[in-house]
Formats: structure tokens, sequence, C-alpha cells
């Protein structure tokens, strides 16, 4: 039984070190700053070809190149604003996965609120309306009368009040 | 309140008539697809040796003085291979300047490639390292610049020509640009 756990705990951390065995190219620099840049940008802005995943991850030749020139551009000394815009300018903002928020994204980032706001006033008014009905048919409706009239209050008041006595 | 009444019930038909309106025009729409940032922008830098004579270099002086087309592919692109015949067909009826980039390719391959299937370019660029690629905001082949006179990129095509786009996109349009 021992055995078995051990074998298990083996296997889980094989399939936990997996994801170090990476098969992208290594890129040192000799500044932590810039290895430290380098992955920020490299995390930040999404390959092109895997739409769904960011140049760090990506297997893609084209999100290769990409790291390859963001590394020359690090060890070049250019500012993080230079890289950015020289990738969006070559591939528009769609590299970023922030979008920006202009004229054409504001659907976009606005939506979610405006349903929001949507959906709490037809609530707030649903439940108004309900309100009211109840409190119509209660008033209005001499026919119907309410679960228990003022006759029938009365007397439970006084039951209760007996009961109360006789305790 | 009758009007109320009605109108409850046929909301959630409303919804549905709506989304799947939406939803019919987004069978259409490839999501994948991201327009070319440098549309009216003048071209991007191209200075690249001569596929079949490496002692020639190509600039992009070949694009000045009339309407071009530049063509994105690749030996090792399967998609580009089905574009092919449309490029051959564009060339043989056409006069128009059609302009190649080999992406990344191997050089022999390529021109055992073009001796094979026939050449349907004015003069191909080879980009060995994919980097003036990068400059042109590639990023999947084929993909086609038409630039008009002024060295200005004015449509980009991604994915393959087919003789639907060229009637219905870029011949009007490139008719367009040689006018003005």
């Amino acid at each position: 039984m021992k055995i078995i756990k051990f074998m298990v705990l083996l296997g889980l951390l094989c399939i936990a070190c997996s994801s170090l065995a990476d098969n992208k190219e290594l890129y040192v620099f000799h500044n932590p700053l810039n290895q430290a840049r380098f992955t920020t940008l490299t995390d930040k802005l999404r390959c092109l070809v895997c739409q769904n995943q960011n140049l760090a991850e990506s297997n893609a030749p084209l999100a290769a190149d990409l790291r390859s020139q963001i590394a020359k551009m690090i060890n070049a000394g250019e500012p993080n604003n230079a890289i950015i815009n020289y990738l969006v300018s070559r591939y528009g903002e769609y590299i970023l996965y922030d979008p920006p928020f202009i004229k054409s994204t504001w659907i976009l980032w606005l939506a979610p609120f405006v349903l929001l706001v949507l959906g709490l006033s037809i609530l707030f008014v649903v439940i108004v309306i309900d309100n009211r009905k109840v409190n119509n048919l209660a008033e209005n409706s001499p026919g119907i009368s309410p679960a228990i009239s003022k006759a029938e209050q009365e007397q439970i008041k006084n039951v209760l009040a007996q009961m109360e006595e006789l305790r | 309140m009758r009007y109320f009444h009605y109108l409850k019930i046929s909301l959630p038909l409303i919804i549905f008539l709506f989304l799947g309106y939406f939803l019919w025009r987004g069978l259409d729409i490839d999501p994948t697809v991201v327009p070319s940032a440098l549309l009216n922008q003048k071209t991007p830098e191209f200075n690249l040796l001569s596929l079949e004579n490496p002692h020639i270099r190509l600039s992009n002086k070949i694009f000045l003085g009339h309407v071009s087309l530049l063509n994105v592919w690749a030996t090792w692109c399967a998609t580009c291979a089905d574009e092919y015949p449309v490029l051959m067909q564009i060339h043989s009826e056409n006069s128009i300047a059609l302009y190649g980039l080999d992406y990344k390719d191997n050089r022999q391959t390529a021109l055992n490639w073009i001796s094979k299937f026939g050449n349907p370019y004015q003069a191909i660029g080879f980009d060995k390292t994919g980097n003036t690629a990068i400059n042109w905001g590639v990023y999947g082949t084929p993909e086609t610049f038409v630039i008009d006179k002024n060295s200005i990129i004015r449509y980009k095509v991604i994915g393959p020509i087919t003789m639907n786009i060229w009637q219905k996109k870029l011949l009007p349009l490139i008719n367009n640009l040689e006018r003005n």
C-alpha cells in the first residue's frame, strides 16, 4: 500500500514538473530588471496566431520571432513604450490584451454596466407592480376578503390572551 | 394595461429574434482576422534580395508609379498552394504588378516550386528571417497587400485570394486606384 502511495505521489510530481519542460528558447539577460521586463512584456502581449495565448506561452513561429525581437530591443536599451509602439504600429491594438477605450469599443466596455442597470430597473419595476397588485387585491375587492379578516384577528387575540392567563 | 401583457408574452420571441440575427451574422465573421494596422500608410521597409537572382536587391522603389500587389507566401504553407493557381490565372489575364514575398522559406525549395508550378510574380523578395514580414504586420500566410501608385497600402487580403475576392473586391479597387 505504501508503495502505491509513493508511486502515485511520484507520478503527480512528474506531471507537475512537466510544465517546466518548456521547449522554448531561453533568453538570458545580464540585467535582472531586463529579465523581468521581458517576462512582463511577453505575458502582456497576445500571440496573433494562437490568439488565446500570450507571446510567452505560444509555440507559434511568429511568437518565437516576436520574442526574439523583444529581447533584441530590450538589450538595445529600448524602453517598454517603444517596444509596445513598435508592435502596435505593425499589428494594431489587438496585440494588446487590454482593448482601448475608444469609440469602437464603447459597447464592449459599457455593456455589462448598462445591462446591470437595466436588469435592476426591470426587477424594481416588477416588484413594485406586484406589490401594487397585492395591495389592490386586498383593498379593492369587497367580494374577496384578505386572508384573515379584522373580526377573526380580534378573535385570535382574545384566545391568545386567555391562554396567557391560564398559564 | 392589456398591451403590457402582450409585451411580456412576446419578450422572449423578441429577444430570440434579436440574438438570432446577430448569431446569423456572426456565422460569416472570422474572429481571428486581425485588420491591418498599416492601412493608408506608406509601405514599410522592403529591402530584400531577389529569390531568383541573389545579386539583385529589391527595394520600396518597385511600388512607385503603378498599382502593385504584394503576396506573402511560402512553400511550406498549404493554403498558399491552394491560392497559387488563382495567382497564376490573375497573372495570365491581367497586367498588374504582382510581387512576392517568400516568407521564411528555403531558397532551393522555393526555386523548385516556381520552376514546377510557374511564376506569377514580377519579382520575389526572399525574406529568410521573416523580419521584413514583421515590418508589414504579417501574422499568417498567405496575405496580400494592395499598394497604390504612391506606395500607400490601401487594402489587405488575409487568407488566400479566391476568384470571388478578386472579382468582387480587388479588381474594382485596382481599377479605381489606377484611374486616380
